[in-house]
């Protein structure tokens, strides 16, 4: 399918994918790019792994949203700080002093009580998305580097979980307008990153199927990242196999030295990779009919802003920007 | 702990001394085909009943090892698998997967004190959300396993590979957690009012607690909270029997018996995890047998030889290409395509250099690692069959 070039207009992003595919170097060249295209861009980071800040050479963030980059401000989602944030605004209550630990109670019941940590986490995010909507925050974009594949649809689902199982009360009443800003697919979109490999593929194309069936949160693209470039057309490919051979090689030899052999060999191993990812990538884009972005891999030394900054040029580049 | 043993030099010898290797690392660095190819080659070379304990393998590869459709059974893989793949294990290979649901069912069903308390454990929708979702459950799960497994004697050597978690040490601390969070004093006081005689007895809360319970009662509403009291009443029935295993899984786990793999590929998100995580396992006292480098580059990408070729190959792409043409290849006839793939090879020679030179360069700042370092190459080709998981044991022991 066609790129999505609407991808930066919505309110509320979310980054899924299996670990290790990059899937938050992409949350954080998403936000980036939506910056560089003048929005104001909040990133939260879900599991508060660092790795955010760390794509923006910033050190760690807490829960109180600062700047790492001109137009992006960055949190690290810390589900205590957002539940007494959340009583604060929610409850006159000279009692949350003596509540005592309340890391202690909260741990407690978010181990026994399914989806506490998830709405808690959810929950801010959709409380930013609205009081911005709403006037009362500055935010043109709210970028989530959210749960991987295999917890997302737990996270996302939290509200309508929690709606289910608690028929009354004040969770209860506000879950409801969670689900519907969840739910608008003018606001939020479930976007997931995946490499062209087989495990990758296979949870993304798992993940999107669940997620049709069990989410009413809208899917926006998945974005394929590390995508090896194609070295040669067909027949480029059958000159590359005769500088394989033995003559050939021997010209390769004598004229640049010994290592002709490891260039060849190099170009063998890339041209294999690049062959096996393709036949996954044909799988992804046959199975999940969603918009697919590609990112290409990056042959760089260094990691941090400057990796960033080419995935976001790459990434404007599909969206055509 | 001191140890008096001699200390292991290869992954082999790790493999043919200890009862059970746990596999660990962060998500997406190939734990699982590692596991399973230590399984193959300890099943080849060593011989004896190995079985690789998996949490959640690749489709084809869990076909390879004949799991399709058996979950939490353990089976032999078919020693046609192995006949396919040229090799004549000594031994016997067995595979199971792990079914976190079923396994925490048959949990319930032995634990519990009858089966009145099970079957109403079981049927509590607030169990099957806790068991069917948490990760920390399937952290807990797994090690439960582990014991229940190495308990029956039944093999020589198990290899398992851990749940991704969103923090590599959890799973060494779920059955401490589960054996506190179900002995807990938390726990006795929020389910008090319940224990006490339904919600009048609130009513006779202590001070302390009450401002509490008005906050929950207020937040959650009433009926949530005694649908959770109510199942931890009930789960609180199956407390001796779930302290006691989990101590003995604890016991298990720092049994000299037992070693652990790190595994990570030369990328500095999952490396500095591997780090933390080789960190903790040696303060807390369990052993760290290996760390495995995963999908390494080939060490040819870092020759000089092969730099100053791929540079002199791209400047002096036409003329070659000229020399090449006079060979008499027909592929080779066409001068200008020629220098064109010549000066492509040596770009993309010297980008995969850039690569794996990043690689290196955090190979050097690796700091305190195990006794055994191994190498597995980043194979071309996807592992899903018993051939392909032999060559990454190959790796495994040459290393």
């Amino acid at each position: 399918m066609r790129p999505a070039p609407d991808l930066l207009a919505r309110r509320l992003l979310f980054f899924t994918g299996k670990g290790g595919v990059g899937k938050s170097t992409v949350t954080a060249a998403t936000a980036l790019l939506a910056a560089e295209q003048g929005q104001r861009v909040l990133v939260v980071e879900a599991d508060d792994k660092g790795a955010i800040p760390g794509n923006f050479e910033q050190p760690s963030v807490g829960f109180e949203p600062r700047e790492v980059y001109p137009g992006v401000c960055a949190m690290a989602m810390r589900t205590e700080d957002s539940l007494k944030e959340y009583l604060k605004l929610n409850l006159r209550v000279p009692v949350l002093g003596r509540l005592g630990p309340l890391a202690r109670v909260l741990d407690f019941v978010a181990t026994a009580a399914p989806g506490v940590k998830e709405i808690l986490t959810v929950g801010k995010v959709c409380w930013e998305v609205r009081e911005s909507i709403e006037g009362r925050a500055d935010w043109d974009l709210v970028v989530v580097d959210a749960a991987a594949t295999g917890h997302i649809i737990g996270q996302l689902d939290a509200p309508r979980a929690i709606q289910e199982l608690v028929s009354v009360g004040m969770v209860r009443e506000q879950t409801d307008w969670m689900v519907e800003l969840l739910s608008d697919p003018s606001v939020t979109s479930l976007n997931v990153v995946a490499t062209p490999e087989e495990m990758p593929v296979n949870e993304t194309i798992e993940l999107v199927q669940r997620a049709r069936v069990e989410l009413t949160v809208p899917l926006g693209a998945v974005l394929v990242n590390r995508v090896l470039p194609e070295l040669f057309t067909h027949t480029d490919e059958a000159t590359f196999e005769a500088l394989r051979a033995d003559d050939a090689s021997a010209v390769l030899t004598s004229r640049v030295g010994s290592g002709a052999t490891a260039v060849l060999d190099a170009a063998r191993l890339a041209v294999s990779l690049r062959r096996t990812r393709a036949v996954h990538l044909a799988e992804l884009r046959q199975a999940v009919e969603l918009p697919t972005l590609y990112l290409p891999y990056l042959f760089v030394r260094d990691q941090g802003l400057r990796v960033t900054k080419m995935v976001a040029d790459a990434l404007a580049q599909e969206l055509g920007l | 702990m001191t140890r008096a043993e001699p200390r292991a030099t290869s992954i082999e010898s790790l493999l043919a001394t200890k009862e059970i290797v746990i596999f660990c690392g962060s998500g997406g660095v190939g734990k699982t085909s590692v596991a399973a190819a230590a399984g193959v080659a300890a099943a080849t070379r060593l011989g004896g009943k190995v079985l690789v304990l998996t949490i959640d393998p690749a489709r084809r590869l869990a076909n390879a090892l004949g799991l399709e459709d058996f979950g939490n059974v353990e089976k032999p893989v078919p020693v046609e698998a192995f006949k396919a793949a040229g090799l004549e294990p000594r031994g016997q290979l067995h595979a199971a997967m792990l079914d976190t649901k079923r396994s925490w069912d048959e949990l319930v069903l032995r634990h519990a004190p009858d089966e009145e308390t099970a079957y109403r454990i079981l049927e509590n929708r607030l169990y099957t959300n806790i068991t069917g979702r948490f990760v920390q459950s399937h952290d807990y799960i797994a090690m439960e396993r582990l014991f229940d497994v190495h308990a029956a004697g039944r093999y020589d050597l198990i290899i398992i590979d851990t749940p991704p978690t969103r923090n590599a040490i959890d799973f060494l601390e779920a059955p401490k957690r589960m054996a506190d969070f179900f002995g807990g004093r938390l726990l006795r006081w929020l389910t008090m009012p319940y224990r006490m005689g339904g919600r009048r007895g609130a009513r006779v809360l202590n001070v302390a607690s009450r401002p509490f319970y008005q906050l929950a009662d207020r937040i959650l509403g009433s009926q949530f909270l005694q649908d959770i009291a109510e199942f931890f009443l009930s789960f609180q029935s199956m407390y001796d029997g779930f302290a006691q295993r989990a101590e003995a899984v604890e016991r298990l786990l720092h049994d000299r018996r037992t070693t652990f793999a790190v595994v990570t590929t030369l990328e500095g998100a999952p490396l500095r995890e591997a780090q933390f995580f080789c960190e903790q396992l040696t303060k807390r006292d369990f052993h760290l047998g290996a760390l495995v480098l995963n999908k390494t580059l080939p060490e040819y990408l870092l020759s000089a030889d092969g730099a100053r070729a791929a540079d002199a190959l791209a400047a002096e792409a036409g003329p070659i290409a000229e020399e090449l043409a006079g060979t008499g290849v027909a592929e080779l006839a066409d001068a200008p395509r020629t220098a064109r793939v010549l000066r492509t090879i040596g770009e993309s020679f010297k980008n995969f250099a850039v690569v794996a030179t990043r690689e290196a360069e955090l190979k050097t700042e690796l700091g305190r690692v195990p006794d055994v370092v191994a190498n597995v190459p980043n194979f071309e080709i996807d592992i899903y069959d018993v051939t392909g998981l032999a060559r990454i044991g190959d790796a495994l022991f040459g290393g």
